[in-house]
């Protein structure tokens, strides 16, 4: 495929072959690959910056949404950690102010939980364990007082840790909560624990607070990723997540996942008081719009590019090809007129020497015959004297249409050599016209002149104009029937300033198809009996010596050719503005 | 008084019987074969007139009409020409030749023009 393309190439550069036939097959493909060059040309690197731009783009807006679903993640992790901490630190300051025994007074832990209230939304309840678990004091809505937790997982631990914060959980309040608990050792030795309810919605509130749009989502998950708020899409409160959480030891990371439904998300993760994970959740497809936007426009665009070029690069190659086509059949046609030209050339030149070697036997007869006919003239009477003469004026008339004929071999010789003079019009046709009056009489074709007499002389080659005007009259003569009429003008056309000579014929005419086709070179009426080079030598010559040929035809009706030629400034001006 | 003729052509046959046939009809006449035997002999020969054929081998018609010219600017020079084109003609004219024939002749054609440019 690419050594016939490159191959392509090369007959594209090279000069065709002088005596080529013609190949269509060439010029089809010769377009094609003018045709896929250009589309080469323009499409690769076209669709290679295009492809380095999505690339590069994508790259960056990959790099520019991450930022803000980090930055966002770690705002909500501060918030939560403020939240979380503020409260403890409150619980331990409660159970560091006070002593045990105000603690253990109910009214005592009433009024401390209205102070708490008022001045931190969230609190549920505040109650006090002693050592062995049971709930000693209570402040809050529920009849909990005398509860044993001493074999609840917060007891345990807050024993170990000293603080404790839970998971969410029902317990014995019915309804999602927290518990944050503290230990306080006394002075005295004696140990007891502080215990404050939190309701979940301040976390819900807290994670509602992001502006999430569109098919994110935003929750809490503890270290085991049991959900402790609300989630859209990855499972309910207190059950575990549906997302795959990875492992946070620290900070704040963002990472491209695919969660279980498939969707292609940004995910990012923060730890939040070592206890809890924050997870944002936002699709890609969400952050991409914009993205997907300028793909597809991107793409549109491309896409139109690459049709345009297409559509430009078939038409151009159309174009250059038909140039090229066109070239090359013009310069075989001039290629066969020429050697035509030089065909004839060389049967006039033949000719002419024939016929210069014939006049001169031709001559001495000429002159024999003349004395024999003096002799006999001027000798007295003798038998058969006057047949004698008779025959010898026969041979005289004879070399005299011999004459004629080599004259006229010698003239068709001179035919293929330019030579401009100044000539008259009249005069020349009338001199084409002598070797057709026989003919004409023949076929009794009137042949009418309206020769104006004061035309200017013009500037032309004599023997090349008899032969256009020989070439249009033999036409002539050949389109009208017997009886026919041919009209020969002549006068100076005042549009163009040049002498004008028209050749009018009632004739059969012309249709349309031959008229396109009557200056191109072998088209013939004729049907074998012409060359079909008649008119396109005529046109060829008429242009060589500045003029202008044209006709017009009507069927039926008949043609008229007419010729116009330039007197000798004329000619100079056109000549000059030609090399110009 | 018999007007003289120089005659040349390089073809002898022609010359003879063209001369013989100009006495015939009272002209007196002397021949040349070549350009250069024309020269010689109308440096000797006081002619009226000279009908030189133009294509000539050694000398060519226009060389010897040059000739003849420098010798006298006046004669007479009737030119013959084969070629069946007025070109050649035309160009001996302009180089002061009086007229031109082509060949063959008409004997009386040719009598009529020397008989215009003798008188």
């Amino acid at each position: 495929m690419k050594s016939r393309f490159i191959n392509n190439l090369f007959y594209f550069f090279k000069i065709p072959p002088e005596k080529g036939r013609k190949r269509p097959s060439r010029y089809i493909h010769m377009r094609r690959s003018i045709a896929v060059l250009f589309i080469m040309i323009t499409i690769i690197p076209l669709t290679v910056m295009a492809g380095i731009n999505y690339h590069q783009y994508r790259e960056t807006l990959k790099k520019e949404m991450k930022t803000p679903v980090y930055s966002l993640v770690n705002d909500i992790k501060y918030a939560f950690e403020i939240f979380i901490e503020e409260r403890l630190s409150t619980i331990k300051f409660i159970s560091n102010a006070y002593t045990y025994e105000e603690l253990e007074n109910n009214e005592v832990i009433k009024n401390i939980f209205r102070a708490l209230k008022s001045e931190f939304n969230g609190f549920v309840d505040l109650g006090m364990v002693n050592e062995e678990g049971v709930l000693v004091s209570y402040a809050g809505t529920y009849d909990l007082l005398g509860k044993d937790y001493s074999n609840q997982e917060s007891f345990k631990e807050v024993r170990v840790k000293g603080n404790y914060i839970s998971d969410v959980f029902m317990g014995y309040r019915k309804f999602p909560h927290i518990v944050y608990a503290t230990q306080r050792l006394a002075e005295d030795g004696d140990t007891w624990y502080l215990r404050a309810t939190i309701d979940t919605k301040k976390y819900e509130e807290l994670v509602n607070s992001i502006d999430l749009g569109p098919e994110s989502d935003a929750f809490l998950v503890n270290r085991k990723g049991v959900l402790q708020t609300a989630s859209r899409y990855y499972g309910n409160v207190m059950e575990k997540t549906t997302l795959d959480i990875p492992p946070v030891t620290h900070g704040t990371f963002v990472r491209e996942m695919k969660d279980n439904d498939g969707r292609e998300v940004l995910a990012g993760f923060s730890n939040v008081h070592t206890d809890y994970i924050f997870v944002l959740v936002k699709p890609k497809s969400v952050i991409l719009k914009s993205w997907y936007t300028l793909k597809s426009e991107m793409f549109f665009i491309l896409g139109i590019s690459i049709i345009i070029i297409v559509i430009a690069s078939i038409r151009l190659s159309n174009l250059v090809t038909n140039r090229i086509k066109m070239a090359e059949e013009r310069r075989e046609t001039a290629l066969k007129e020429l050697q035509h030209t030089q065909k004839l050339s060389s049967i006039g030149r033949l000719a002419a020497g024939v016929a210069h070697e014939i006049n001169n036997p031709l001559a001495i007869i000429n002159e024999k015959a003349g004395l024999m006919k003096d002799i006999i003239s001027f000798s007295k009477d003798f038998e058969h004297k006057k047949e004698f003469l008779q025959h010898n004026e026969t041979i005289i008339s004879s070399v005299s249409r011999c004459r004629s004929i080599t004259h006229r071999l010698l003239g068709f010789a001179k035919r293929f050599d330019i030579s401009f003079e100044k000539l008259d019009l009249n005069q020349t046709v009338k001199e084409v016209l002598a070797f057709l009056e026989k003919e004409a009489s023949y076929r009794h074709i009137e042949i009418i002149l309206n020769l104006n007499n004061n035309i200017p002389e013009v500037f032309s080659d004599k023997g090349q104009l008899q032969q256009v005007f020989l070439n249009i009259l033999t036409n002539a003569m050949g389109a009208v029937d017997k009886g026919g009429r041919i009209e020969i003008s002549t006068y100076k056309d005042p549009k163009t300033k040049m002498t004008a000579i028209d050749f009018k014929d009632n004739g059969h005419g012309m249709n349309s198809e031959v008229k396109k086709h009557i200056f191109d070179p072998f088209f013939t009426t004729k049907n074998g009996q012409g060359t079909g080079l008649g008119l396109s030598i005529s046109y060829g010559i008429i242009k060589k010596l500045k003029g202008k040929i044209t006709f017009e035809s009507h069927e039926n009706k008949g043609t008229t050719f007419t010729i116009l030629l330039p007197e000798e400034e004329t000619y100079e001006s056109i000549a000059e503005e030609e090399e110009n | 008084m018999k007007n003289k003729v120089l005659l040349v052509d390089d073809e002898p046959e022609f010359v003879t019987t063209l001369a013989q046939r100009l006495r015939l009809r009272d002209y007196e006449v002397k021949t040349a074969m070549s350009g250069e035997e024309c020269l010689e002999i109308y440096s000797q020969f006081n002619c009226d007139i000279v009908i030189l054929d133009l294509m000539m081998p050694g000398m060519n018609g226009l060389d010897v009409l040059a000739g003849l010219k420098t010798e006298n600017k006046d004669i007479p020079v009737i030119l013959l020409t084969g070629h069946g084109s007025t070109k050649e003609g035309m160009e001996g004219m302009k180089q002061g030749a009086a007229d031109y024939l082509m060949k063959p002749l008409d004997i009386e054609e040719l009598t009529k023009k020397m008989d215009e440019l003798l008188n």
